[in-house]
């Protein structure tokens, strides 16, 4: 069927700086570049374009340029040319639509709301250059109460395993499959280089990166892809994986083409089979059910590492993370509105879910009204950003942050929103081996360990600025944050005052 | 104050009383038994003790008499567990090695997700059995139902075998269950007697045993047989049907791009 749909880029060669190289035409992966050897040049299909830059950073005399296709459709508020687009779409196909990556409609970001404060005259501020400053952080359940035998000076009171982070930023649930195993390796050094953890999302763990283990936290999910005893004692933190943001309340398909020797090695199912997540776990109907799941995973592995739950922010997250903290649910993870796939219906990703700083803030809120707040360490994750994303959060009560996009573009990832296709150009969300020889674990783990340090520097700048010296000081803290531009009862479920205020 | 438990070891077996003993101290009794290099464990008085067989690396044989909590066998990996008397819900949870022979009911989702075992009940199985069963190269789990089953049987299932057998049903009487196998894409269910064509998921064809299909079954119902006394070659002089994936794809076809 003939496509209507325009092109979304035009691809520029500038012909005096282009040397014929055909760098582009052997980096694009979506058939855009290509060599015309009638007339020895090298051309574009623009209307394949995605806007992944691959050529463009490639391209050795900075010959190529892509612009938005400057075609315009007649003014139209409601009738937007995504939405015509994606009628189109679905004329010629007759399917869902799916795409990657998080929302990217124009809900309100709060954190952009959201501003710190610092210290002037009446306390003085830290200068982390020269002052320790911590970032510390221990996720896990802690005591009610802490009983200390005053002779030997030793907490008597039984502690439920922790896990320390140096730096309160971990990497999301990438599953292997979704990502390719250079990025999960990239991922997986960097998280042990800096102290933090990395999650195998719901594909299992491939052999080659068991060392990773203790840096690692093992998801269980409705597939139960990969799930056995060696699998669960190789990690450092089990998460249940309820839901997730970019698709709450369904299931995922992992299609068979992605499924490869090594896909079915880690998950343990056939080659080329497709994967198949059912939407609910069908063991979890209740609250009661996901506590017998819970401690299901604790008695599996004897009772020595956390168990997280990971739920996507919902309208009613609160009541359901008071239960998760009841049922016995050491770390809450809450996956934000902007929360990232490899692949989800488009309809799901853009029209379901809260923003996460409201889900945050209602959450950390409704735990410490019931008394049960340190019960349970809270991770949030969905869009953040930057240092200063991760600094609001934890005023507004997160424990540590999930980064999975941001974590992506520090490999290269420019947000192009094809990785349902399994052609991404940077070799990131790709199973093509191609392709997945494009990320280098090597400078893969430097970048995304750099990203990391680079924010824990920012952190410390903003914690020196407030006067305090250790990350502890701020969690919860929401006095430290201040609101613009927001309704009185957006700043009541933040928790927030109103600058100036 | 829950009981403490101890237990009489006597040549390798081991017993234990589990009259008013908290789950996790069983547990705990139970994983030391068999790291001390019992092979055999003799629980008695067990009142609703979930998790047990989670976490052993060993073959151990459990042998409980009473009734075991959810999730018996969940994530097991190895042992071979005898149950005189019903199971609860989840049994086999994720299971991937080892062996559970129930005489008596089993709850619902039993071998939820399992990848490998096999689980042998003498009697009834409630919804969701066989639920997302998978295999793995030499990995292939094995549920044998000696009654019937509730609706949504082998959901989703991705590998393995089922057997239905049906014995408790009256001649002429059909299983009951719908939604048989709905969202089927991988492995075989075998089916004593006959099921309406609604009663199936709409994944899943129908055909007659052949010769490789009926090898297989005689082993199991031979198993079977011999662990509860029944007659297999009356079981087995009886009309299967198989019940099969009409594609291994079944939702390749529902995305745009």
């Amino acid at each position: 069927m003939k496509t209507y749909l325009p092109p979304k880029f035009v691809v520029e060669r500038d012909e005096e700086r282009c040397i014929k190289c055909k760098v582009c035409t052997n980096q694009c992966t979506f058939d855009v570049q290509y060599y015309d050897a009638d007339d020895d040049c090298v051309r574009s299909r623009s209307e394949n374009c995605v806007g992944c830059h691959r050529c463009v950073t490639f391209c050795p005399t900075r010959a190529i340029t892509v612009r938005k296709n400057p075609l315009q459709f007649r003014d139209n508020y409601n009738w937007s040319p995504e939405v015509i687009e994606d009628i189109l779409k679905q004329a010629e196909t007759g399917g869902v639509l799916l795409t990657g990556m998080g929302n990217d409609k124009d809900y309100p970001i709060y954190w952009d709301h959201l501003l710190l404060n610092a210290s002037q005259v009446t306390n003085p501020s830290i200068d982390p250059l020269r002052e320790p400053m911590e970032l510390i952080t221990y996720l896990g359940r802690k005591p009610d109460a802490v009983d200390i035998d005053p002779q030997l000076g030793r907490v008597r009171t039984p502690m439920a395993p922790q896990v320390r982070l140096d730096v309160p930023v971990m990497f999301s649930a990438m599953s292997y499959g979704a990502v390719s195993l250079h990025v999960q390796e990239s991922l997986a050094r960097a998280a042990t280089e800096m102290g933090t953890l990395w999650n195998t999302g719901e594909g299992g763990l491939h052999p080659s990166l068991y060392k990773y283990g203790r840096n690692t936290i093992v998801q269980v999910a409705s597939g139960r892809f990969g799930v056995e005893a060696s699998y669960l004692h190789a990690g450092r933190v089990v998460e249940i994986k309820i839901g997730q943001g970019a698709k709450p309340g369904i299931g995922g398909h992992l299609p068979g083409e992605k499924v490869s020797a090594e896909v079915s090695m880690t998950r343990m199912i056939p080659k080329g089979t497709d994967a198949l997540s059912p939407a609910p776990q069908h063991d979890i109907y209740s609250i009661e059910d996901l506590s017998q799941l819970i401690w299901a995973l604790k008695e599996a592995t004897n009772y020595t590492k956390p168990v997280s739950v990971k739920i996507a922010a919902v309208h009613n997250s609160a009541a359901i993370a008071s239960g998760m903290v009841r049922a016995g649910a050491d770390i809450i993870a809450l996956d934000g509105v902007r929360g990232a796939t490899g692949a989800a219906p488009k309809v799901i990703r853009d029209n379901v879910g809260i923003p996460i700083e409201l889900a945050l803030a209602s959450v950390d809120s409704r735990l410490r009204q019931e008394g049960i707040r340190n019960r349970a360490s809270i991770v949030i994750a969905g869009g953040i950003r930057n240092a200063g994303d991760v600094t609001k959060a934890i005023a507004l009560g997160a424990d540590a942050v999930y980064i999975g996009t941001a974590a992506l573009v520090s490999l290269g990832c420019r947000v192009c929103q094809q990785c349902h296709t399994g052609k991404c150009a940077w070799g990131i969300c790709t199973s093509d081996l191609a392709l997945t020889k494009r990320i280098n674990p090597d400078i893969g783990a430097r970048r995304a360990a750099n990203l990391l340090r680079g924010w824990s520097l920012e952190i410390k700048d903003i914690l020196g600025g407030l006067g305090v010296n250790a990350i502890e000081s701020l969690r919860g803290n929401r006095l430290h944050l201040r609101g613009v531009g927001l309704t009185d009862t957006e700043l009541e479920i933040l928790g927030v005052s109103m600058a100036g205020s | 104050m829950a009981k403490k438990v101890t237990a009489q070891t006597d040549n390798h077996v081991a017993r234990l009383d589990a009259t008013g003993v908290y789950y996790r101290d069983l547990n705990a009794q139970i994983k030391k038994l068999a790291a001390d290099s019992a092979h055999r464990i003799e629980l008695s008085n067990v009142c609703g003790q979930r998790y047990i067989g989670t976490d052993i690396e060993s073959t151990v044989e459990i042998d409980i008499t009473g009734t075991p909590g959810n999730d018996l066998g969940a994530f097991m990996n190895g042992p071979r567990i005898i149950v005189h008397g019903n199971a609860q819900d989840c049994c086999g949870n994720t299971m991937n090695e080892g062996e559970i022979i129930i005489h008596g009911h089993a709850g619902d989702i039993m071998g939820m997700a399992a990848r490998g075992g096999k689980i042998f009940v003498r009697d009834d199985v409630g919804y969701r059995a066989g639920n997302h069963m998978k295999e793995y190269k030499e990995k292939k789990p094995v549920l044998v139902i000696g009654g019937t089953a509730q609706d949504f049987l082998g959901e989703y299932m991705a590998g393995g075998v089922l057997v239905l057998l049906g014995l408790d049903l009256e001649p002429g009487e059909n299983h009951k269950a719908n939604f048989i196998g709905t969202g089927m894409h991988g492995g075989v269910i075998y089916l004593r007697g006959t099921v309406e064509d609604y009663q199936l998921g709409k994944e899943v064809g129908t055909a007659e045993l052949d010769d490789k299909d009926k090898a297989i079954l005689k082993e199991l119902v031979n198993q079977f047989s011999s662990y509860f006394g029944k007659d297999s070659a009356k079981i087995l002089n009886h009309k299967f049907i198989k019940l099969y994936p009409r594609y291994l794809r079944p939702y390749g076809r529902l995305y745009a791009y």
